[in-house]
């Protein structure tokens, strides 16, 4: 048609665009030989850095350009007075900005820009926060960016009220962001500590110098303020109940401090001469500085943990020079100390007792507090109404049931056992993806709330029969069992972890799927194993059991292992202590 | 033509600068057609056209003076052809323009009060000859003495602009005669995208979504991160209407239950309280109490798809006015060879009696949009920014009352000088302008000084306003008219909030003048064009299509 405009063909433009490419890669690589050459001759001058620059300002992301970008400025720095200096790095910020503006997210301009504003002789703080601001507008999720901002924080000393309100405004803009949610998290305990004195009506941010860092970790937070939070992040989860990050604070609001590193365990048995110590979380016994002292005395002693498996451990045990504490007649007074944090336990050995142990009286606030707070209970309860009355609209809303569970844990773990099983059901149906992990989240929850009972009867034994349980875990609390039923669940295996179990005599697991063993090692005390109906097939299988020297009773009946021609004399050979074995 | 190298045959002529139209002229343009573009006022853009302050006033006066001017053209019949005459004027498509300005001029204590009326029958009154009357050629407050001093003594604390001042500064005003906005998923906004008009121009985001309710003007939270900042709304509420969003996306069968029942019914049935009522009828759907669920339906999908392209709320606006559009696709058209006049009218057609039979027919308009325009002080809801745009949705005081659509724009859109906001009433017509919008603006607006003394936070003060009612294109049927078969007509700016009417319209005309083309599609880089050889710059005339606007 006439006067149609004639444009070029797709083809055509391609011809031009890969003429023009390869004209560029020409240039580019005339220019990348001349940088190397001259950085290998150890030439400093400005035409090099405007080689590097027009390299990198196509492409960003040659570390060894920067590097030699570096090297030239440092020359610089000797060679040139403060004002001159102060131009030059002026000018390679701007320089980055034009860097940035084609890459924001690239690694050798961050760090660089880093590395710029910390020599530059007169910074211009206010100037670089407010490029943050400008990048993390443009994405709030440019995690380079969130880093150079912590930097510029620290080095210009903003104050914590600005970032918390630059944090409000971020969240307020999409609260999809795990980055302010994050900051948030760790500013609001600089600027609202949670109070060392309980009767203190409300505290005042510490009016000390220098400001506060937010790199320095306190972890809670005072009431006033997390009232604040709980009703911003709820906001938050109403408005959109799938989203993670908010449910992610959230649990952040209602979580607590670690535990302390502390011992929560001595138990001295004067059979084995042994000494076992429980702590409060894993720790490897060399780092810490254990010292064993018996009656005063010193003990030069190696500390194992019960199984060559791990490296931390919250149970750790040592054997005592033969004849040291085996008669009976004799009292002995032991002093565990923990040279690291100052901490000592004692534990006494009567006359006549063949074991002692000295243990902190566990409580359920104690037990398990790392997983939820200890607010008060008032505000804990409040925040399971709200949360379900978001269950009532969102009944399938996983977040939802998880939170509620947690709560409930928090509240009353044994009084809402019945709803928190029945939550664990619908969380398996409508998250099925997650099933494994929820049904792991239910046993470690119903494991909790056995040893509670246990200890409240004040029993060596635990049982947690016809539970479905699928995974073990807390057997560090277990130290002193002697009896365990874990019968009729759905454990596969008895992880390393069991070998805590040191003063283990019975070991019932019918019913299970159990292949693996493992963790039946070196339990000194350990007399009856009943294994009925499991999956054990292979003599290797059965290999742990052999470190065990008291086995007597075996009961293998239902395993695939008892088809095995000739089983009965393989596992004569095996477990020669054994006596009385059920095939 | 006056200019002898301008060539002498087209494709297509097209009469009116108007949206639709300037549309249709860059679409032929586009595909090598040669356009003839015509419009017979000085401006383009014809009844969507941005004024400057002053620019309105003569706009004003000239639709008080205009009269028809009639020549006998029988002189150029050849044997066959006969006359179709074309009306010269707007006469009938702009009505009952009235100004009222209560800002002091320079010196005096009374507010001057100035009121045009001009009735369908074409009589112009002038109550009260002052200021607004004189045409801004004469400046008349240039003599007086400087404002700020008399005025600095009664109101220290907000200094008002008098009249002089609007005057002086009224190049920086850009005041559109309708008013509407786009959607970000509208037709518009992808046909700009499509067709790289874009190009031509610049958009802000309105920022906030307001509606009038129980005497207040409250933010309708609509996007997630309003729903999440709102603090009027529980956190009920909040996970109640966010569910609502996200589940009306799809139909449902509980939906079409309520086919043909209102709207209303069914978000009362929702469970969603009164104020989320409000919310989703008037200010998302956008829709009366007593429209029907799937209509009501459409039209909050709608509203919800636009959402998040550009920002937190579904619409844009141009900066410099709405006015920039049609004229956008007039450059398109330009740049692909269209010529251009203004000033010129077409008096009539000449047509073949033989081959195209028509009644010259002639219909007059019978709906009305009332519209307002405002200089105001101050925002209707002032917030933490003095620069945003807002879409106001005014619910009817009383049922079936007309519902009024105001968007509010601030000095960052190129429309009024900073310190002033801009702000537009539209609502279909009912009785005059003046009847339909005045008892809006004094309920949200503030005329005199002394009605709220002391009372700072008090409603915006009106500086100046302007009244008038314009033809509803939508009404103007297009079809059904006896025209000669290439004639097509293109309606005026209707009534909606959207520019989809005149979207559709443009397309509908061009695929009936050239079927088998593609509409728009898009202009290439400037660098891609070959501009060497002159091959098939002699065509042969293909089709002949002429439209006129404006009926």
């Amino acid at each position: 048609m006439h006067g149609r405009v004639k444009v070029k063909t797709t083809a055509q433009q391609e011809e031009e665009k890969k003429k023009e490419r390869e004209k560029k890669l020409k240039i580019y690589i005339a220019a990348r030989d001349a940088c190397f050459s001259k950085r290998k001759e150890g030439i400093f001058d400005d035409e090099a850095l405007q080689l590097t620059q027009q390299l990198l300002s196509s492409n960003p992301d040659i570390a060894t350009l920067w590097n030699y970008r570096r090297e030239i400025l440092m020359h610089l720095e000797t060679v040139r007075d403060e004002d001159e200096v102060q131009k030059i790095y002026q000018d390679e910020l701007l320089f980055l900005e034009s860097c940035l503006k084609v890459n924001p997210k690239s690694y050798g301009s961050w760090h660089h820009r880093g590395w710029v504003s910390a020599r530059l002789p007169r910074p211009d703080w206010a100037r670089e926060l407010g490029l943050c601001d400008r990048c993390l507008s443009l994405d709030d999720r440019n995690f380079h960016c969130w880093d150079y901002r912590r930097m510029v924080v620290r080095m210009s000393g903003v104050p914590v009220e600005k970032e918390l309100e630059f944090t409000d405004r971020l969240i307020g803009s999409n609260f999809s962001n795990y980055s302010s949610w994050h900051y948030r998290s760790t500013l609001l305990p600089l600027l609202h500590p949670e109070c060392p004195e309980q009767d203190s009506p409300r505290c005042e941010p510490p009016l000390a110098s220098p400001p506060p860092s937010p790199q320095t970790h306190f972890h809670r937070v005072c009431e006033e303020q997390l009232l604040k939070e709980y009703e911003l992040v709820q906001n938050a989860f109403f408005t959109d109940p799938n989203d993670q990050s908010a449910w992610f604070y959230y649990r952040w609001l209602l979580g607590r401090a670690e535990l302390e590193e502390m011992i929560s365990c001595v138990y001295v048995s004067r059979e084995e001469e042994r000494v076992a110590v429980a702590f409060s979380r894993p720790v490897s016994a060399l780092s810490v500085g254990l010292l064993l002292v018996l009656d005063g005395q010193p003990q030069r002693v190696e500390w194992r943990s019960v199984h060559p498996h791990f490296k931390h451990s919250p149970v750790w045990i040592c054997d005592l020079p033969p004849g040291t504490i085996s008669d009976t007649s004799n009292e002995h007074n032991l002093t565990v100390h923990l040279t690291e944090t100052h901490t000592h336990k004692d534990c006494a050995l009567y006359t006549g007792r063949s074991e002692s142990w000295c243990r902190d009286t566990a409580t359920d606030q104690e037990l398990f507090r790392s997983e939820l707070s200890v607010e008060k209970t008032s505000v804990l309860q409040s925040e399971l109404q709200s949360v379900k009355q978001l269950q009532e609209l969102e009944p399938l809303n996983k977040w939802c049931l998880l939170t509620i569970i947690l709560l409930m844990r928090a509240l009353d773990p044994l009084g809402y056992e019945k709803e928190t099983l029945a939550h664990f059901q619908t969380l398996k149906e409508v998250d099925s993806m997650r099933s494994a992990y929820y049904s792991d989240l239910c046993s470690k929850f119903m494991i909790e709330n056995t040893i509670l009972k246990m200890e409240y009867a004040e029993v060596r034994v635990f049982s947690i029969s016809d539970q479905n349980l699928t995974t073990l875990c807390h057997l560090d609390q277990l130290l002193l069992v002697t009896h365990i039923n874990l019968s009729s669940n759905d454990l596969q295996r008895l992880p390393p972890q069991f070998a805590m179990l040191q003063c283990l005599e019975v070991l019932e697991a019918d019913n299970n799927f159990i292949e693996s063993l493992e963790g039946v090692y070196r339990l000194p005390k350990l007399e009856e194993v009943s294994l009925k109906n499991n999956k054990i097939s292979t003599l290797a299988d059965l290999q742990p059991l052999a470190s065990c020297p008291k086995l007597k009773r075996l009961d293998l009946r239902g395993n695939p292992i008892t088809q095995t021609a000739g089983v009965e004399s393989q596992l004569a050979e095996l477990l020669p202590s054994v006596t009385d074995l059920l095939l | 033509m006056a200019a002898e190298d301008l060539p002498s045959e087209f494709d297509v002529v097209i009469l009116g600068t108007g949206l639709a139209e300037s549309v249709v002229a860059a679409a032929c343009s586009r595909v090598g057609q040669r356009v003839l573009h015509l419009d017979r006022r000085s401006y383009y853009a014809a009844n969507w056209a941005s004024f400057t302050f002053n620019g309105l006033l003569t706009w004003i006066q000239e639709q008080n003076s205009q009269t028809e001017e009639v020549r006998d053209w029988s002189s150029l019949l050849e044997e066959g052809e006969e006359l179709l005459h074309l009306s010269d004027t707007d006469s009938a498509s702009i009505t009952n323009l009235q100004v009222f300005c209560y800002t002091k001029g320079a010196g005096e204590e009374e507010f001057s009060h100035d009121v045009f009326i001009r009735s369908d029958f074409q009589t112009v009154t002038f109550l009260n000859q002052s200021q607004a009357a004189q045409t801004p050629g004469e400046e008349p407050e240039a003599a007086r003495p400087h404002p700020s001093a008399a005025q600095s003594q009664s109101e220290p604390t907000r200094k008002k602009l008098s009249y002089a001042q609007l005057v002086k500064e009224g190049r920086r005003f850009n005041i559109d005669l309708v008013s509407k906005l786009l959607f970000s998923r509208g037709s518009l906004v992808d046909l700009l995208i499509k067709s790289n008009v874009s190009r031509y121009a610049e958009f802000k985001n309105v920022t906030r979504i307001l509606t009038y309710r129980h005497g207040n003007m409250e933010q309708v939270p609509c996007s997630r991160a309003d729903v999440f900042a709102s603090r009027q709304l529980l956190v009920v509420e909040k996970r109640k209407l966010m569910r609502f969003l996200n589940s009306c996306m799809e139909e449902t069968e509980e939906q079409q239950a309520y086919n043909g029942r209102p709207y209303l019914d069914f978000l009362r049935d929702q469970q969603l309280g009164d104020n989320l009522q409000h919310f989703l009828l008037h200010s998302i759907a956008m829709v009366t109490e007593d429209t029907p669920t799937e209509e009501g339906l459409a039209s909050t999908r709608h509203f919800l798809r636009c959402l998040g392209r550009y920002g937190n709320t579904p619409f844009l606006f141009p900066v410099y006015g709405l006015g920039e559009i049609p004229q956008c696709f007039c450059r398109m058209c330009a740049v692909f060879g269209g010529t251009y006049c203004l000033r010129h009218s077409v008096h009539c057609l000449i047509v073949d009696r033989d081959t195209n039979r028509y009644d010259a027919a002639h219909t007059g308009v019978c709906v009305f949009l009332s519209r307002a325009v405002l200089i105001t002080d101050a925002s209707v809801l002032p917030g933490e920014s003095d620069q945003q745009v807002s879409m106001v949705t005014v619910p009817p005081a009383a049922a079936g009352g007309p519902t009024v659509k105001m968007v509010e724009l601030c000095s960052s859109t190129m429309t009024c000088v900073p310190g002033t906001y801009l702000v537009h009433l539209t609502c279909q017509s009912t009785g005059s302008a003046h009847q339909d919008l005045s008892p809006v603006v004094t309920m949200m607006f503030r005329t005199t000084e002394s009605e709220e003394p002391g009372n700072e936070h008090g409603r915006p003060f009106v500086l100046w306003c302007f009244y008038f009612n314009m033809a509803d294109g939508s009404a103007v049927e297009v079809e059904g008219h006896q025209l000669p078969c290439n004639v097509y007509v293109c309606s005026g700016p209707d009534g909606s909030l959207g520019h989809e009417h005149a979207v559709k319209q443009a397309e509908f005309i061009f695929h009936k003048i050239l079927p088998d083309e593609d509409f728009c599609p898009p202009a290439p880089n400037p660098e891609d064009i070959i501009y060497d050889g002159d091959e098939g710059a002699a065509g042969q005339e293909e089709n002949q299509g002429e439209q006129e606007s404006d009926l």
